[in-house]
């Protein structure tokens, strides 16, 4: 597992409080993880910090799986 | 007009978490103050509050008890104890399984006299230091007062009325009184109310002192600074927690055989029209809420056995109340005991009237009346009035009145008595 993913699974289950055998890759945050929409705008302000990128409103739309927010950060971190 | 009684009780303070353990120490005479731990307030006027106790704590607060851990997180302190206690009280009358039909006839009424001080606090310096793409999503639902009745709702499917009271001090007694008339007036069967405060964070305390309302005379002996009618009190302490209680329709209560602390006979409110933070210099306020209270009631004023004082240990407001209960009571007086549990575990604030109702209702329960400490050295008005010095004292109690006034010149009276 890439050092990304370690790191976006933990935030995951510190802002959901869900256990971390759940968060795999093909988790869905809606649907497998009970996040609602705005539990999905603070994950992604909590990647913003972890990784100093930018994840504008359009990307974070399309962010809906555990494996597209590694995806995205691992293509776009300096 | 239809009655309504107690049949659950939940409590979360600084001297216990649940209402057995709380009571057991108000009894005991225990304090709750402290040192603040909250934040380092070294160089604050006001270094001491009565903090809810962490989980580890012999009479701590355990918020995962109740409260989903991705709830927590999102929502001020003051929601955490109020979804808690009005669980406890649920879980205390056995209403935690209704059926939906009972649901669309039960609401909540539970409110907070400031709301989410500490996290408004907080956020603000997260949109100053990092700009307003960092200020959490979470951030104005967490915060709202009305939070606790929608929290609640959903957690539980009550889908009766939803309502908060805003009255600062008096918002836990107004709580009360509200859901009771909506029950009363038949828009309710079953109503969740009360009231929660959590405000023990830098802002809240330097802007109860900046206010002169805090204590600042006993930071070295936290203990003794709550001090009502004492002759060196110097202002309240802060406290905080929540109070919630299960209002019922009598006869449905009857019907299913529920435990039943008391019912709610009286409910008075009033105005001071007088001054923002200040008490009526005559008492007016606190003197026609009270009589509103007991003339509903249709009790004789010589029926009260006890009353929970707002009692907060302010200069002022002490001896008003007291001046205005002696004017109403007259000659009954003397055969009343009166004690502020403020002394105790501090104002509550928000939560202070329903905590305090709670209190009210335990003191019928077990024909005891709990009582003020650190009162020393009675002021002058105090004469002839018992106010429990020091220990709790047993005796009959059948009917009781409680007080509750806040800033703004807003006064509220609950009359309750034992079935």
């Amino acid at each position: 597992m890439s050092e990304t993913a370690d790191r976006v699974k933990k935030i995951v289950v510190e802002h959901l409080g869900v256990e971390a055998e759940k968060v795999t890759e093909d988790a869905s945050f809606i649907d497998d993880l009970g996040a609602d929409s705005l539990d999905i705008v603070e994950l992604v302000m909590a990647f913003e910090e972890e990784f100093g990128v930018e994840i504008p409103d359009d990307a974070a739309e399309k962010i809906s799986t555990v494996k597209d927010a590694i995806s995205f950060i691992d293509a776009n971190k300096g | 007009m239809r009655r309504v009684v107690v049949t659950g009780l939940g409590l979360v303070t600084p001297l216990g978490a649940d209402v057995e353990t709380a009571w057991k120490n108000i009894i005991a005479s225990k304090s709750g103050a402290g040192t603040i731990t909250r934040f380092d307030a070294t160089d604050y006027q006001c270094r001491i509050a009565c903090e809810v106790k962490p989980a580890d704590h012999e009479y701590g607060f355990d918020a995962g008890k109740r409260v989903d851990h991705k709830v927590q997180r999102q929502v001020d302190p003051f929601i955490v104890y109020g979804i808690d206690a009005a669980g406890q009280a649920l879980e205390d009358a056995g209403l935690t399984d209704m059926s939906e039909e009972e649901r669309f006839r039960a609401g909540c009424s539970i409110g907070s006299g400031i709301g989410g001080l500490p996290g408004i606090e907080a956020e603000s310096i997260v949109l100053y230091e990092k700009g307003p793409r960092r200020v959490s999503p979470h951030f104005v639902h967490g915060r709202l007062i009305n939070l606790i009745s929608g929290q609640v709702s959903i957690k539980y499917g009550l889908m009766g009325p939803n309502h908060a009271v805003v009255t600062a001090c008096s918002t836990g007694a107004h709580s009360i009184g509200d859901a009771a008339r909506m029950i009363a007036m038949d828009d309710a069967d079953v109503m969740l109310a009360g009231g929660a405060e959590s405000t023990i964070c830098p802002i809240g305390i330097a802007g109860f002192a900046q206010a002169r309302a805090l204590s600042t005379n006993f930071n070295d002996t936290p203990e003794k600074a709550s001090r009502p009618y004492d002759v060196d009190r110097d202002g309240f302490v802060m406290g905080e927690g929540a109070g919630v209680v299960v209002l019922e329709e009598y006869e449905r209560a009857k019907k299913r055989g529920a435990k039943i602390y008391g019912e709610v006979i009286g409910y008075g409110l009033s105005g001071d029209a007088y001054h923002v933070t200040a008490p009526h210099p005559e008492g007016s306020g606190a003197f026609r809420s009270m009589e509103m209270a007991m003339k509903k009631s249709g009790l004789a004023l010589s029926d009260i056995d006890y009353i929970n004082a707002h009692g907060t240990s302010t200069p002022l407001g002490d001896e008003l109340e007291l001046g205005a209960v002696r004017r109403l009571f007259g000659n009954a007086i003397g055969d009343l005991s009166m004690s502020s549990t403020k002394s105790a575990i501090g104002h509550l604030l928000g939560g202070a009237g329903a905590v305090e109702s709670i209190f009210c209702l335990l003191a019928m329960r077990d024909q005891i009346a709990p009582p003020t400490l650190n009162l020393d050295n009675p002021s002058e008005g105090c004469n002839g009035v018992d106010l429990v010095p020091h220990v709790a004292k047993e005796r009959p109690i059948k009917a009781v009145l409680n007080n509750s006034f806040g800033f703004g010149g807003t006064n509220a009276s609950l009359v309750m008595r034992a079935l």
